[in-house]
């Protein structure tokens, strides 16, 4: 099979250029060009843009905006995004951070898609054919897209209040048994009062862990305080299981990895 | 037939040009059509980093890469380090301290362990693991290589060219 490459100057007419005929995108390529390697016939073209706009990040005014083509490497490089580089640094090894972009992290399957787990605690809003979606939603309809995503920003977390953890076998680098993300901001007591929290490969997608951030709220960060949330985390879970974990396996650790990550 | 397209690249300082098939990757298009066999294929999805390539002064992996999408771009190889005939210190270092054995992940180990050179001429042992982390050896439990990279830091005071 023959697989055409288009390489169009602007997102509008990549976007014109994916609605016509089998297309995908590619973005790094590190997924959709594995896939075509692999033999997947869903596709017979694969459609690139060389827009700049796809590669900006913006950090102002309290919020960070990020291209789709924006890669891994770029934002653990940025200066104004210090606080959320942990979960692009967790994405693969360098060659794979200097390649995956933020757009193919948010259509990546279970164990992948480190990156979009930091965006769902991080409340992102991901801009896709023009419309803004809230993450949560994206997420849901992802599989149907057939336009392009041009990016996602969010608001930055105020100091310390992004926490992010990937737990892998492999050291430095290796696939997740399970990644959390959450935003969790305290008053002056020491009480929170607010919580999002974002699980990935609980489920086929990264999704939100609702008990475990209604039990955090008015909680303190202790042993006692975290119980209920720790006891809670597991609601309405299905992980994936795949040659690195059990879906046994990740749900026994969750609780495990989410009560240290409180109690960091 | 597959349809043939025309790509244009700088490779290892040489203005090349070549029609590769559509759709293909870095990888084959180098290895078939560039003639530099020296990126190997090893899992031909991005698990194993002996493709490794440095494109436009980035490590990435040729296997992964479409040829087409380096219309332009600068690539180096390991066949485009030594300097007549002469060895780069990455690849003295590598052969001095026994850290190919098999010699199949070499040139992608070279390659990652030069983008991190360029960077950061001197870099802590930990720096180095995290360079190599993508890249796979199944021969020499990896204490050797890291010690090369080490070594050719450390005899190349100034940025490894
Ligand atoms: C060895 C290896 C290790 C990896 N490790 C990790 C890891 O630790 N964590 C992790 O999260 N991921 C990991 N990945 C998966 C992958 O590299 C990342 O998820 C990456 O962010 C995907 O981005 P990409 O740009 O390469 O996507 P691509 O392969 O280019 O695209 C993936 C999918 O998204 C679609 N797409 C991409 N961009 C857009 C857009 N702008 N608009 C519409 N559709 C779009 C494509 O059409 C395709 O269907 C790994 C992959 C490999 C090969
Ligand atoms: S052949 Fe490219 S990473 Fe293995
Ligand atoms: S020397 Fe054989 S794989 Fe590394």
């Amino acid at each position: 099979m023959t697989l055409s490459v288009r390489t169009c100057p602007t997102v509008d007419e990549a976007s014109a250029a994916l609605a016509a005929g089998r297309a995908r995108y590619l973005g790094g390529g590190t997924l959709v060009v594995r896939n075509a390697s692999e033999g997947d016939l869903s596709f017979d073209t694969l459609v690139r843009s060389t827009d700049p706009a796809l590669s900006r990040i913006a950090v102002a005014g309290g919020e960070a905006s990020l291209g789709a083509g924006v890669t891994m490497a770029a934002i653990t490089r940025h200066p104004g995004l210090a606080a959320i580089a942990k979960a692009a640094r967790a994405v693969g090894g360098p060659a794979i951070r200097n390649m995956a972009t933020v757009g193919g992290n948010l259509f990546a399957a279970a164990p992948y898609g480190d990156f979009a787990v930091a965006l769902m605690a991080l409340g992102a809003t991901v801009e896709a054919g023009g419309k803004a979606l809230g993450i949560d939603d994206f997420l849901q309809v992802r599989d149907d897209i057939r336009t392009m995503v041009t990016g996602v920003r969010f608001p930055l977390p105020a100091a310390g209040a992004f926490r992010f953890v990937k737990v892998s076998r492999i050291k430095p680098k290796g696939v997740s048994v399970l990644s959390i993300a959450a935003v969790i901001e305290t008053d002056a007591g020491g009480a929170v009062c607010s919580a999002r929290v974002a699980l990935g490969c609980m489920a086929d997608r990264p999704i939100r862990a609702r008990a475990a951030e209604a039990a955090l709220v008015g909680a303190t960060l202790t042993e006692a305080g975290v119980a209920k949330a720790v006891a809670a985390v597991s609601e309405g879970i299905r992980p994936i299981t795949d040659p690195i974990a059990s879906a046994w396996y990740r749900g026994e650790v969750l609780p495990v990895h989410f009560r240290r990550l409180l109690l960091a | 037939m597959a349809k043939k397209v025309p790509v244009q690249v700088t490779l290892n300082g040489e203005e090349r040009a070549e029609f590769v098939e559509s759709g293909a990757t870095l990888l084959n298009a180098l290895r078939g059509r560039f003639g530099d066999t020296s990126p190997k294929g090893g899992c031909h999805q991005g698990t194993c980093g002996a493709c490794s390539v440095i494109i436009d002064g980035e490590l990435k992996l040729s296997c992964l890469t479409l040829a087409e999408a380096c219309d332009g771009a600068e690539i180096v190889t390991t066949a485009g380090l030594a300097t007549n005939s002469a060895m780069h210190p990455l690849q003295r270092a590598f052969a001095e301290g026994f850290a190919a054995q098999c010699g199949f992940c070499t040139p992608g180990m070279i390659m990652a362990a030069k983008a991190l050179l360029d960077q950061k001429p001197d870099p802590t042992r930990e720096d180095v693991i995290e360079a190599l982390s993508g890249n796979i050896c199944r021969c020499t439990g990896y204490e050797p290589i890291i010690q090369a990279v080490l070594a050719a830091a450390a005899a190349s005071p100034h940025k490894a060219a």
